[in-house]
């Protein structure tokens, strides 16, 4: 499954540590930060709840950018 | 500006104009010398506080290496140095303010460019004016709206949903989809595309999709996840920055302890103070953001450059491979030509032209073939249905029908023959139409598909825009496929291809291209599909309200002009050249000043305008591919 979520986040680096950061969440298959469209299009395993895979990988991101959210 | 970016731009002037203030005041040996760091301490904390606090962060998540840490570091250091040696509090407070003077700057500029490119692509519609059966309007959310429903557009709104005009007539600006300015007329029986703006007259729409599945939906879609899909150089970026600031940040380590080192082993004094500074020089200049933040912007706005003259690419990755392009590969029927046929020329005729034309299209009234169309198109008048009588068709190989009483035969040269005939061979190119009347042969109409008007200038283009060779394929005759080939100038042509060996076809030329250069292929999109995914570079047209191809295609042109596939290709270039200068450009003053910090040269201020400057520049330079000529 796959959906797009609207991010707000400073600087492309940090967007870039944030797909990082995203991607090694579990329960992620694969995530894509789009810094110019302010996204995340984020593909969930199979069988992964997106409702509890994203506070997941928010807080992930956090970790890495602090500056960073993620509205889901 | 948003609230955060006044909120930064307030800290700005304030602590500007306190490190103005500062500097008249005469703090020097006030308090033990106390009072002037506490001063300047001040400033720094009003602009640098939340730079402080995210370094910190970062240390605390095992995340140490970013800008922010750079920068705290770099400034700390140098107010330390301040207070130990040198008493020059104000480069620690400048160097920050500066910093923040460049971010500002970036996240203004990015949000301007993000804001333009979502203008270009303003063609979402708000709400949709359903018309209920008791003939009252209601407002709805175009979400809501079924399949088959009659909705209202008044002149000034967009067509919210795909649908068929079904009462009243209008001119359609098509801009936003298609980068036409030339307004297209609707009348009744017409399809309105959601996305058009409805110019002149009321239109009533039945809708045909859903919303989600509408144009305007799609399109949307389309160009807003187009940056996902990330190219080379992009790639290059992240993995660069990744290495790049760790291996900074050592380097300055090693820069401030091997210096003195290097030093005390000569017998020199080591300095200790001076290559610290030298160390933290080399930190401030080394910051990449100037690389990071201006290649993707320049593809974002290059993407959305290319969207405002009807061409959709669905990534940055396609960008790249279309400018590379060096062999561009077309089908011939509806690329290059209309796909149309029209009615070229009446030859031999035994009696006048319209006549024979007359006779051929009342003959031909009932057959849906595309032969009986256009000739009922080239007559062009109403046909009396009421005079033809007894019509008969021969399947594969035309039309005998009765008319005003008239035996009247019209098909190819077999039927002639079959009415014990001998037909006169055409020497032009195309379908021909003979025809008989009443027993004795009476002329033929030669029926062509006619090449698109800027079909030749367009190949034209494609050569000085540095593609080398053009290459035609096609299902169609090779005598018909050689002359298009001939008229247009281009290189190759293969003939009479079925759908599978035109795959090989592309196959072949995609083994016979070298190194880094790439294929596209330019088709219509409707049964190019195999050869659309197979090529370097799938462009498809004419895909306004097509949905196969804005599927298989990797780069979209709205409309069918081929003259837009040159337009994509110098854009494309245009951006690429963008980003190699960005590239060059930045890393090549850093590595200047990165050398002159070393060396102790080049001081702390030299080092924030490498920092700024550098991004500033780079930002100015990528918006640059917004623009298309």
């Amino acid at each position: 499954m796959k959906k797009t979520y609207k991010i707000e986040v400073d600087c492309a680096n940090c967007a870039a540590k944030m797909e990082e950061a995203a991607r090694k969440t579990e329960g992620v298959a694969s995530a894509v930060v789009n810094f110019m469209a302010l996204k995340m299009i984020v593909e969930f395993q199979e069988g992964a709840d997106p409702k509890k895979v994203m506070p997941l990988v928010l807080a992930n991101c956090k970790k890495v950018e602090d500056d960073c959210e993620i509205m889901f | 500006m948003n609230k955060k970016q006044k909120n930064v731009l307030a800290r700005i002037l304030i602590s500007g104009a306190l490190l103005v203030l500062l500097h008249f005041l005469p703090l020097d040996g006030v308090l033990g010398g106390w009072l002037k760091p506490l001063c300047y301490l001040v400033p720094y904390l009003i602009i640098g506080h939340d730079i402080l606090r995210k370094a910190w962060k970062g240390i605390k998540n095992r995340q140490p290496f970013d800008e922010c840490f750079l920068m705290a570091v770099a400034t700390i250091g140098a107010f330390a140095l301040a207070a130990m040696k040198t008493g020059d509090y104000v480069e620690a407070v400048a160097v920050m303010l500066f910093y923040q003077v460049g971010e500002l700057f970036q996240s203004v500029a990015v949000g301007k460019s993000r804001r333009s490119i979502s203008a270009l692509m303003d063609i979402r519609p708000d709400s949709a004016t359903l018309l209920k059966e008791d003939g009252s309007e209601e407002r709805v959310d175009p979400d809501e709206v079924e399949i088959g429903s009659l909705l209202v557009v008044r002149p000034g709104e967009k067509i919210p949903i795909d649908g068929v005009v079904v009462e009243g007539e209008s001119a359609l600006n098509t801009a936003a989809l298609t980068g036409e300015s030339v307004p297209r007329t609707v009348r009744p029986g017409d399809a309105a595309l959601s996305g058009c703006v409805n110019l002149s007259g009321v239109l009533q729409v039945r809708t045909t999709q859903e919303f989600g599945e509408s144009t305007a939906s799609k399109i949307l879609d389309l160009v807003e996840n187009a940056s996902s899909l990330k190219s080379r150089s992009e790639a290059f970026i992240t993995r660069f920055a990744r290495v790049y600031t760790p291996a900074v940040c050592y380097a300055a380590l090693a820069l401030a302890i091997l210096g003195p080192l290097v030093s005390l082993l000569f017998g020199d004094d080591p300095r200790w103070l001076e290559w610290l500074m030298r160390a933290l020089t080399f930190l401030v200049i080394s910051c990449p953001c100037a690389l990071v933040i201006s290649i993707p912007l320049t593809f974002f706005a290059g993407i959305g450059g290319a969207s405002r003259a009807g061409v959709l690419v669905k990534g940055s990755t396609y960008l790249e491979a279309l400018a590379d392009a060096s062999t561009v590969v077309f089908d011939k029927t509806g690329t290059m030509t209309e796909g149309v046929f029209e009615v070229a020329g009446v030859h031999h005729a035994d009696r006048p032209e319209e006549e024979l034309l007359e006779l051929a299209a009342l003959a031909e009234s009932h057959s849906t073939h595309p032969i009986s169309q256009s000739l009922r198109r080239a007559w062009g008048k109403p046909l009396d249905l009421s005079r033809v009588t007894d019509e008969e068709e021969i399947g594969g190989e035309g039309v005998m029908a009765l008319v005003d009483g008239l035996q009247v035969a019209v098909g190819n040269e077999k039927l002639m023959r079959r009415l014990g005939l001998e037909p006169v061979p055409c020497r032009a190119v195309g379908t021909v139409a003979h025809l008989a009347v009443d027993g004795r042969y009476a002329g033929h109409i030669l029926i062509a598909d006619q090449v698109k008007p800027n079909a030749a200038v367009a190949v034209e283009q494609l050569h000085r825009a540095g593609v080398k060779k053009t290459v035609m394929l096609t299902g169609d005759r090779a005598n018909v496929a050689q002359q298009v080939a001939e008229r247009l100038g281009i290189d190759e042509v293969r003939a009479e291809l079925l759908p599978a060996e035109k795959v090989a076809e592309v196959e072949r030329l995609l083994a016979e291209k070298t190194g880094r250069q790439t294929l596209c292929f330019v088709g219509d999109g409707i049964n190019d599909a195999p050869v659309l995914t197979r090529a370097d570079v799938g462009i498809a047209m004419g895909a306004l309200g097509s949905d196969a191809a804005v599927e298989a295609a990797d780069i979209v042109l709205m409309d069918d002009d081929p003259l837009k596939i040159a337009t994509a290709i110098r854009i494309a270039r245009k951006c690429l050249r963008i980003v190699r200068q960005n590239i060059v450009f930045a890393l090549g003053v850093k590595a200047v000043c990165l050398l002159l910090g070393a060396m102790g040269i080049a001081g702390m201020w030299l080092a924030i305008f490498a920092d700024v400057g550098v991004m500033v520049i780079a930002v100015l330079n990528a918006i640059r591919a917004l623009k298309v000529k």
